[in-house]
């Protein structure tokens, strides 16, 4: 029912020219990571198609650049354009995968923590504590190499993205528990949360059909930033040697090798990477604040 | 004195906001007003009538959205520049003192009684250190608080509300303004710490010759206190004199409504009278099919006990970080023993933190008891070996919350909130049933059936109660317990949901259990009362028992200190109450 207003109120009024423009450039990107694969001019995972003598030439525009590659290229002969879009798919799902994850399990524990206090609230919080001692790279490392040991096929390139996510979200689901837990509790002192326990609703109910919706808000300011966040610890992670392997560079991997080169001049590796994942972040964040704002009744009325 | 200019003087003043659909709309509107030194000046009206954008104003304190397309404002016949939002050799804190309404909040926490005068002292008059120090003294003896001394180095939290309240009329005091603007200043106070804070701003007004401009909504805090009476409707003003004058011969139909709505201690009145009131045909109707509604038991007043309170006792426990100290313990109900009869009212009266509202938790299952037993039609349903509450047992008690804006979901359609119950309780077979039922809710409680779709922001504080009484309808209890029902609302908004409330008692049979700290809502509400004191019930009466002849003396204390318009200030004491006190169509 809340759905089907939602769609309608979207036909009905355009939102926001930067709203528009940051869904198109969302869309943009996003429609470009997933059909890599038949809009790349080359195939980067590929090795067969590199040539080192085409290494390191800037992008077309630039004097010096050649035509074959539109952005120029890596220091191993890779066309950049074509790195980059199998590069953004790789960081989106494993960026989007770990947001989602820790997201899930954040939210999950936080309204269970925020709802019952006590010693189920003592117990996830002090889990929580515990892991953000860690540092995120040290937890991630960790959790890679145990995936490794216990599972060898864990470092091949079609396992790694999820080792990633679960290395990731064992991290990132701490802040969203915390803050979800904070605003449960603000929450479950209101009226209408003491009224649903009067009528004698069970728990989950209160929790998934009153309190969530509620508490939301905060999730996803949170979200739309790790998003970003887990991409560039996805980047780390790569770089020291656990995460995607070398032939399947992500964005955040094309940044750290231009990183390396960016003080001879060769600025183009690490620079267009960057620029997208900027937009991406950006577009991502926009949209996030509009959809925010748009499933709140209460701005809906007044905008 | 006379050649001194009054303290305040607005002429024709008009302010205006920027509504959110383009234009603007007038908060206030052509609105003139004289506050005269050493007079009281009382703003009253309902919430939105504009009283509150006439203080700030004054004080330059508007919006800044807001827009003044014309009036003019002088302050000790100084006029002030409305674009800048002061006047010439006028400054707020000096020449103008602000009393807020929350006490909490309106002094800064981390700094001392002490620094936060003397910072005013020091900047305006310019004084040394010592002599701020001397002068915050004397302004803290001024306003009464005891043991000045050990006072001024007392964090505010340290303080009690009325205290606070002083220490900020204290700080209103510190450079001898001639003008204080008061924006509710007793409203988050109780009734016996009001009586004080009342009589201590008319004492400084008639020594230190302020004017002060007083805006509340209450009703008795005007009679007791104002020399002057202005009355806002809308932005505009509706009528304007000496306080007895307007009070007791009020001549626009809007006073007439809202002195009549003030409930009264004196006398029990049927029913509120009210303007335009709920009880049309429909919404009678609606409430006599819930009535007679399938499950409902028939009204059986026969007098017998439906809940029974025994030797209650609830403490609370301040949970500190440290798990090795010995956690504190603080009784919140102190042995609490009574008992309600099947469809009368009951109420539970008592100033803030007496225990009232832990009482209602308990009762309606939100909090546990230390000690005690709850009996519920012979069931135990709280203290050891009760029962656990599900199914009927859960369904039969419900409750009314005080604060309309955080009892419904924001999130949910109303239809979809009172339909929840009545869906989880399997009391409609389908879905579309549910719908006629919960039209025939919003109906009972004289709203129109298509409130349903809409959610809870689209309505105003009573309307939302209503919708909240709607709520509590929907499992078909036999006690609601009403926490502070009404304490949130406008006069005219209480008494229309008061009327409500006996108008469903009656057609329901339903028990109430009021819980309130306005005696005179008790009064006019309840057929027997209880009066709590700090955890303990010191007296349980028949309410005309209770009011007429009190045995207790907290009691006695409590009904002496209400404002009510009983007696007018600068009327003889004796004058009788006059007739149009008991105007409009008296339904019921």
């Amino acid at each position: 029912m809340m759905t089907k207003s939602v769609a309608l109120k979207l036909g009905r009024s355009l939102p926001p020219l930067s709203v528009c423009l940051s869904g198109g450039l969302a869309l943009i990107i996003i429609g470009g990571a997933f059909l890599a694969p038949w809009l790349a001019p080359y195939d980067p995972t590929d090795l067969a198609s590199y040539d080192l003598m085409n290494a390191e030439y800037p992008p077309a525009f630039v004097e010096g650049g050649d035509p074959r590659f539109l952005l120029g290229t890596d220091n191993q002969g890779r066309d950049l354009l074509s790195a980059m879009m199998y590069g953004a798919r790789v960081s989106i799902f494993i960026g989007g995968g770990a947001v989602l994850l820790s997201a899930m399990i954040g939210v999950f524990l936080g309204l269970v923590a925020g709802y019952y206090g006590g010693k189920v609230d003592a117990l996830i919080m002090r889990c929580a504590d515990v892991i953000l001692s860690f540092p995120t790279i040290l937890l991630a490392l960790l959790v890679s190499g145990l995936a490794r040991a216990v599972f060898p096929q864990a470092a091949s390139a079609q396992w790694a993205p999820f080792i990633l996510i679960a290395a990731l979200a064992t991290h990132e689901w701490v802040q969203y528990a915390r803050t979800v837990r904070a605003a449960t509790m603000v929450e479950g002192a209101k009226d209408y949360v003491r009224a649903t326990k009067v009528i004698g609703l069970p728990a989950r109910r209160i929790m998934l059909r009153h309190i969530l919706p509620n508490v939301m808000g905060p999730v996803l300011v949170i979200a739309t930033i790790n998003l970003a966040g887990a991409v560039l610890t996805e980047a780390t992670l790569s770089f020291l040697g656990v995460g995607m392997p070398p032939t399947y560079p992500s964005l955040g991997t094309l940044i750290r090798i231009g990183n390396e080169f960016l003080f001879s001049g060769i600025w183009w590796i690490a620079a267009f990477p960057a620029i997208v994942l900027v937009l991406l972040v950006l577009a991502v964040n926009v949209v996030g604040d509009w959809l925010r704002d748009r499933f709140n009744p209460k701005l809906r009325a007044r905008s | 004195m006379t050649e001194l200019p009054p303290a305040l003087e607005i002429n024709a003043l008009t302010v205006q906001y920027p509504a959110p659909e383009g234009g603007f709309v007038s908060a206030v509107e052509g609105v003139s007003l004289n506050v005269r030194r050493g007079e009281i000046h009382a703003v009253i009206g309902e919430s939105g009538a504009g009283k509150t954008t006439i203080g700030n104003a004054a004080m330059g304190l508007l919006e800044a959205s807001a827009h003044i397309p014309s009036g003019t404002i002088h302050i000790g016949g100084k006029p002030l520049d409305m674009a800048r939002g002061s006047a010439e050799g006028v400054v707020l804190g000096r020449d103008i003192g602000a009393i807020f309404q929350d006490p909490m909040t309106s002094l800064n926490p981390l700094f001392t009684v002490e620094s936060q005068l003397v910072e005013t002292l020091r900047t305006h008059l310019k004084l040394d250190r010592k002599e701020a120090s001397a002068q915050a003294l004397e302004l803290l003896r001024a306003v009464g608080i005891p043991e000045p001394e050990r006072r001024l180095k007392s964090y505010p939290h340290q303080l009690s509300g009325g205290q606070r309240q002083r220490v900020v009329i204290a700080a209103a005091l510190a450079c001898g303004p001639s003008l204080i603007v008061a924006d509710e200043p007793t409203t988050a106070l109780d009734v016996s710490v009001q009586a004080q804070i009342l009589k201590l701003l008319r004492d400084l007004c008639d020594t230190r010759n302020i004017g002060v401009l007083l805006v509340t909504h209450n009703m008795g805090v005007v009679a007791q206190i104002a020399d002057r009476v202005t009355i806002m409707h809308k932005a505009r003003v509706v009528e304007s004199g000496p306080t007895a004058e307007v009070l007791r011969r009020p001549q626009a139909e809007y006073s007439r409504a809202l002195i009549a709505a003030v409930p009264r201690l004196d006398v029990k009145l049927d029913r509120f009278p009210v303007l335009s009131g709920a009880g049309d045909a429909a919404s009678a109707q609606a409430r006599a099919a819930i009535g007679s509604g399938a499950g409902r038991v028939s009204a059986a007043t026969d007098g017998s006990e439906i809940l029974k309170v025994d030797g209650l006792c609830v403490d609370y426990r301040s949970a500190g970080w440290n798990p090795l100290a010995k956690a504190q313990r603080f009784r919140a109900v102190d042995n609490v023993s009574f008992a309600v009869r099947k469809g009368e009212i009951f109420g539970l009266v008592g100033e803030s933190g007496c225990g009232k509202t832990t009482i209602a938790n308990v009762i309606s299952g939100l909090v546990r008891p230390t000690a005690g037993q709850v009996h519920y039609e012979g069931r135990l349903i709280e203290g050891k070996g009760a029962e656990r509450r599900t199914g009927a047992l859960r369904q039969s008690i419900q409750m009314i919350f005080q604060d309309p804006y955080s009892s419904l979901n924001g999130r949910m359609r109303i239809g979809s909130i009172l339909a929840e119950p009545i869906l989880f309780y399997k009391l409609a077979p389908n879905a579309d049933q549910a719908e006629r039922d919960v039209r025939q809710l919003i109906e009972a409680v004289g709203l129109a059936p298509d409130a349903a779709e809409r959610y809870a922001h689209a309505f105003s504080g009573g309307q939302r109660q209503r919708l909240s009484i709607a709520r509590a309808l929907g499992p078909r209890p036999q006690l609601i317990v009403c926490d502070e029902p009404t304490s949130s609302l406008d006069v005219s908004v209480q008494a229309q949901i008061l009327n409500l409330l006996k108008d469903l008692r009656d057609a329901t049979g339903l028990t109430l259990l009021l819980i309130s700290h306005d005696l005179a809502v008790v009064r006019q509400m309840c057929d027997r009362v209880a009066v709590m004191q700090a955890g303990k019930l010191v007296e349980e009466a028949d309410t005309d028992t209770l009011f007429d002849t009190p045995q207790h003396d907290y009691t006695r204390n409590l009904l002496s200190l209400v404002p009510t318009l009983d007696s007018i200030r600068g009327e003889p004491l004796s004058s009788p109450l006059s007739q149009p006190l008991t105007s409009g169509n008296n339904h019921g």
